[in-house]
C-alpha cells in the first residue's frame, strides 16, 4: 500500500444485473489518473463512487490511509469540477470560489479573501471577484470550477470531462494550461474523459474502462506498446487487427495467435503481405492507406503521402506487432 | 451507507402519512360515514337536494357557454390586434383573477347586484384568453362548480350544491351534510374525468400559458377607433367592481342614501378598521393563518420536491396525486370533511377534537394550499441541476447549509410564486372559514359577511379594499423575478 488514493475491489452495482467494478487503483501522491473508456463504461459511476455521490455496494476507499468508504461528500474533502461547471448562477464568481471557504470555523474575512484572489490569480483570472457567471465565455466558466474547487485545498481534485464543453480549438490550449495548474498545485487528480488524445495528453496514467470493469492501468505508451488485450488495443490508438494466414504472413509465429500493428509500423515492400490501396487520407506529414487484402480484410498504413497510389498493388511488411 | 437509505425511505413513508392523513382520511371518513340509510334515503327522496345538485351542475356549464362568448371575443381582440392602450389593458384585465375572489364578489354585489352569473363569469374569463379552450372550458366548469362565495351572497334563496351543503351542516343534519358532500365530490371527479380525457395530461394543464401570435396593428382608423372602444369598454365593465368597491369604502356608515353619488367622503372606515381593535382582530387572524398555512405547505412542498424530484422514491407519483388532489374537489367537501374528521376524539383512528380550536383553520387553509405549493416548487425542483447540490457538498456544505444558500435561491421563482397564490387563497378563502371558523378566531371572509348583515357596507368595503392591496402586493412581490 504505496498510494495516496487507493480503491480496493469498490464496487456499484445497480439495477438489471449493471455492475460497475470491482476496480482496485492505487494513485500515487501529485499524480493525475485518467479513467478513460467508452460511454456506459463506468467511468462517470467511478468517480461519482471516489466523490462520494454514490454508495459503493462492495470495497473500499482510503486516502492517506484514511478510509472515506462512508463519509460523506461534504467531509472527504474531495474538489470536484463538474462537466458543466455547477457553477452557482445566483452567486458572482467571487462567491463561487469562496463557498468553500466559508463554515470552516471563523476564520477572518481578509483570509478568505486573499484565498479567493489567490485561487482566480492561480487560473488567470485575477481581478474576476464581482463578474456575473453568466458574462463569462465557457473557457472563463471552465476556470473559475477550477479555482473553486482547488480554494479550500482539497486532498484530491476530481474533473468529469473537464473539457468536453469546450470548442476543439480552444480545448488543446486548455487541457495544457490545466495540467500546468493541477502540477504546480501538486494535487493528486482523476478525471473522466472518452477521448484518447485527452488522456494521454493531461494523464501520468491511465486507467482503460470497459463494460464496468478494469482492462489496464498504464502510462500512456505503456498502454499503446504493450495494451493487455484486444480492447485496450483498439481503443487506445488507431489499430489493425490480424488473424490466420494474414498474421502469419506479417511474421506470427504462433500459429493462430491475433496480431496487432499500429499503421505506422506497417510499411510498404518489395514482398510481405499483398493488397491493393483503396483509399489515401492525406494528412499533411503523411498519409493513411486504406489498404484491402487478398482475404477482402482492410487495414490502414501510415507512410510518406507518395509511398503509394489508389489502385496500386502493394505489400506490406510490419516492423513492430503486438502479439495477443 | 445503507442508513442513509433507509432514511430515504423512512421520510418518505412519513410524508406520504402525513399527506394522506390530510387530503384523503377526512374524505374516507366522510364517505364511510355518508354510507347512512337513512340519510342516503333523504337525499335520493327529496326534491330540493336534486334541484341543488342540477343546479350546480347547469349553472356550471352556462358559466362555461358565458364565458366562452366573453372570453372568446376578448382573447381575440387583445391577443390579434395592436391598438392604444392594449398592454396596460391587459394587465388590468388579468387582476381580477389575482385578487381575491370574494373581495370580486363582494364588488360585484355593489354593482350588479342581485345577478350571480356575470361574477362567475368573470372569474373565469382569464382562462379562456389562453388558447387551450376545451382545458380552459373545463377549467372554468371545475371552478363554477366548486364555487361558494358568489352564490352564497348573491344566491338568495336559490341554491347549488355548495351553498346547499354549508346550510344543512349549519342546520345539524350531519349525516345528510355527508351525503351531499359525497355527491358533490363525485360529480366533480366525473368532472375530472374527463377533463383528464380531453387534456390527455395534467389536471393543471389548462393554467399553462400558450404562445399567442404577434398582434398586428390595425390600419384603418375607424376601425382601430372601434376596437380601442370595445377594449377599454370590456376593461372598464370587468374593473368597474373593484372601482365601486373603493368608492363604497370611503362613504362613511349612513352617508349614502338617495344622491347619485355620495355626498361625504373621508377614511372613517379604514379608520374604524384599524382602530377598533374587535375591526383589527379579524385581519390579525386571517394574516397569521395564512403566513402559519403557507410556511407549512412551503415545507410540505420542499420535501415532497426531494423525495420525487431528487431522491425518485418508488411511489413519487402518489406523492404528487396528494399534493395535487386537494385542487381537484370543490372546497365545500374539504371543508365538511375536516370538520367531521376532527370533531372527534379518537386517537386510535387519528382523529383529533380541532374543530373550535386555533388549528382547524390554518390546517383548512394548508391543505387548500398543498396544490400551489406542491404545483411550483416541484416545478422549480425539475429545472433544478442535481450537480449544484453536489457542488456545494463537494465544496464542505452540509444539508441544511446546501438548502439555504444553493438549493432555495435556485428554487425561488416557483417557491415565490406558489406561496403567494397559497398565501392570497387563505387570506380570502370563505369555503372553509364559513364552516370552521369560531369567534376567537374569525377571518376577514366572515367579518366582512357580518358587516354586509349588519348594513355596514362602508366598513365591508374597507375591508375588501385592504384585502385587494395586501393580496395585490403579495402577488406582485411573488411574481417579481
Amino acid at each position: 500500500m504505496t498510494g495516496f488514493l487507493e480503491t480496493q475491489a469498490i464496487e456499484k452495482r445497480w439495477g438489471h444485473g449493471v455492475t460497475v467494478g470491482p476496480i482496485t487503483l492505487d494513485i500515487a501522491s501529485g499524480e493525475i489518473l485518467a479513467l478513460l473508456g467508452p460511454s456506459g463504461s463506468g467511468k462517470t459511476t467511478m468517480l461519482r463512487l471516489l466523490a462520494g455521490f454514490e454508495t459503493a455496494d462492495g470495497g473500499r476507499i482510503a486516502v492517506a490511509g484514511e478510509d472515506v468508504t462512508t463519509v460523506p461528500p461534504a467531509r472527504r474533502r474531495f474538489g470536484m469540477v463538474f462537466q458543466h461547471y455547477a457553477l452557482f448562477p445566483h452567486l458572482d464568481v467571487g462567491e463561487n470560489v469562496g463557498f468553500g471557504l466559508q463554515g470552516r470555523g471563523k476564520g477572518d474575512e481578509g483570509r478568505a479573501k486573499q484565498q479567493i484572489s489567490e485561487a482566480l490569480a492561480l487560473v488567470d483570472l485575477a481581478g474576476f471577484e464581482r463578474r456575473k457567471v453568466h458574462e463569462l465565455s465557457g473557457g472563463q466558466q471552465q476556470r473559475v470550477a477550477l479555482a473553486r474547487a482547488l480554494a479550500p485545498e482539497p486532498r484530491v481534485l476530481l474533473l468529469d470531462e473537464p473539457l468536453s464543453n469546450l470548442d476543439p480549438a480552444l480545448r488543446e490550449r486548455t487541457r495544457r494550461e490545466l495540467r500546468d495548474v493541477i502540477k504546480r498545485v501538486g494535487i493528486t487528480s482523476v478525471f473522466v474523459t472518452h477521448e484518447q488524445d485527452e488522456a494521454f495528453d493531461l494523464g501520468d496514467r491511465i486507467a482503460v474502462l470497459n463494460n464496468g470493469r478494469l482492462e489496464q492501468t498504464g502510462a500512456p505508451d505503456d498502454l499503446y506498446e504493450h495494451p493487455a488485450n484486444l480492447f485496450v488495443a483498439t481503443f487506445v490508438g488507431r489499430a489493425n487487427v490480424f488473424r490466420g494466414a494474414a498474421a502469419r504472413a506479417l511474421g506470427s509465429a504462433a500459429g493462430n495467435g491475433v496480431l496487432v500493428v499500429r499503421p505506422e509500423r506497417l510499411r510498404f515492400a518489395d514482398a510481405g503481405l499483398p493488397g491493393i490501396v483503396r483509399e489515401r487520407r492525406y494528412t499533411g506529414v503523411a498519409a493513411f492507406f486504406l489498404v484491402e487484402g487478398d482475404d477482402h480484410q482492410r487495414f490502414e498504413v501510415l507512410a510518406e503521402p507518395d509511398a503509394a497510389q489508389v489502385g496500386q498493388r502493394v505489400y506490406v511488411e510490419a516492423t513492430r506487432v503486438i502479439a495477443l | 451507507m445503507i442508513g442513509r437509505l433507509r432514511n430515504t425511505d423512512l421520510a418518505a413513508v412519513a410524508l406520504t402519512l402525513l399527506l394522506a392523513w390530510l387530503v384523503v382520511y377526512p374524505i374516507l371518513v366522510v364517505g364511510a360515514d355518508a354510507a347512512d340509510g337513512t340519510a342516503v334515503r333523504a337525499f335520493v327522496t327529496r326534491p330540493g337536494e336534486w334541484a341543488a345538485l342540477w343546479a350546480s351542475v347547469w349553472i356550471s356549464l352556462v358559466s362555461v357557454i358565458l364565458a366562452a362568448a366573453i372570453g372568446i371575443p376578448l382573447a381575440f381582440l387583445f391577443e390579434w390586434f395592436d391598438f392604444p392602450g392594449r398592454k396596460t389593458l391587459g394587465a388590468l384585465i388579468a387582476l381580477p383573477v389575482l385578487l381575491s375572489p370574494l373581495v370580486g364578489v363582494i364588488a360585484f354585489l355593489f354593482l350588479y347586484g342581485e345577478s350571480g352569473f356575470i361574477a362567475r363569469v368573470w372569474r373565469v374569463i382569464v382562462p379562456l384568453l389562453r388558447p387551450s379552450l376545451v382545458g380552459a372550458a373545463m377549467l372554468t366548469f371545475m371552478t363554477a362548480l366548486g364555487s361558494f362565495s358568489a352564490p352564497y351572497i348573491f344566491g338568495g334563496g336559490f341554491r347549488v350544491m355548495t351553498t346547499q351543503i354549508v346550510a344543512t351542516k349549519l342546520n345539524g343534519d350531519l349525516p345528510l351534510a355527508m351525503v351531499e358532500t359525497v355527491a358533490l365530490a363525485l360529480v366533480a371527479v366525473l368532472g375530472l374525468v374527463m377533463l383528464r380525457r380531453t387534456e390527455g395530461d395534467d389536471i393543471l394543464v389548462a393554467l399553462g400559458k400558450g404562445i399567442a401570435p404577434r398582434p398586428r396593428p390595425i390600419r384603418r382608423a375607424s376601425v382601430r377607433r372601434l376596437t380601442t372602444a370595445l377594449g377599454w369598454g370590456f376593461a372598464v365593465l370587468l374593473l368597474l367592481p373593484h372601482l365601486t368597491l373603493l368608492l363604497v369604502s370611503l362613504v362613511p356608515y349612513g352617508a349614502w342614501t338617495t344622491e347619485i353619488l355620495p355626498p361625504v367622503i373621508n377614511f372613517e372606515n379604514y379608520r374604524r378598521l384599524f382602530s377598533e381593535a374587535e375591526r383589527l382582530r379579524p385581519m390579525v387572524n386571517s394574516l397569521w393563518m395564512a403566513a402559519v398555512s403557507t410556511a407549512i405547505a412551503v415545507a410540505l412542498a420542499l420535501g415532497a420536491g426531494w423525495l420525487v424530484v431528487r431522491r425518485r422514491v418508488a411511489w413519487r407519483r402518489v406523492i404528487e396525486g396528494l399534493l395535487a388532489l386537494p385542487w381537484a374537489l370543490p372546497g365545500t367537501v374539504f371543508a365538511i370533511a375536516l370538520a367531521i374528521t376532527f370533531s372527534v376524539h379518537a386517537p386510535l383512528q387519528l382523529r383529533f377534537v380541532l374543530v373550535g380550536t386555533a388549528v382547524i383553520l390554518p390546517l383548512a387553509y394548508l391543505v387548500r394550499a398543498l396544490p400551489l405549493t406542491g404545483r411550483g416548487i416541484l416545478a422549480s425542483y425539475r429545472q433544478l441541476d442535481p450537480s449544484l447540490e453536489e457542488a456545494a457538498a463537494s465544496l464542505g456544505a452540509g444539508r441544511w447549509r446546501t438548502l439555504a444558500r444553493v438549493t432555495l435561491p435556485q428554487l425561488r421563482p416557483g417557491l415565490a410564486a406558489g406561496a403567494s397564490l397559497a398565501f392570497v387563497a387563505a387570506l380570502g378563502d370563505i369555503v372553509a372559514s364559513i364552516v370552521l371558523y369560531t369567534y376567537e378566531t374569525r377571518p376577514v371572509s366572515i367579518e366582512i359577511l357580518s358587516s354586509l348583515r349588519l348594513s355596514e357596507t362602508g366598513v365591508a368595503a374597507a375591508f375588501g379594499v385592504v384585502l385587494m392591496l395586501v393580496s395585490a402586493i403579495v402577488l406582485g412581490v411573488g411574481a417579481r423575478r
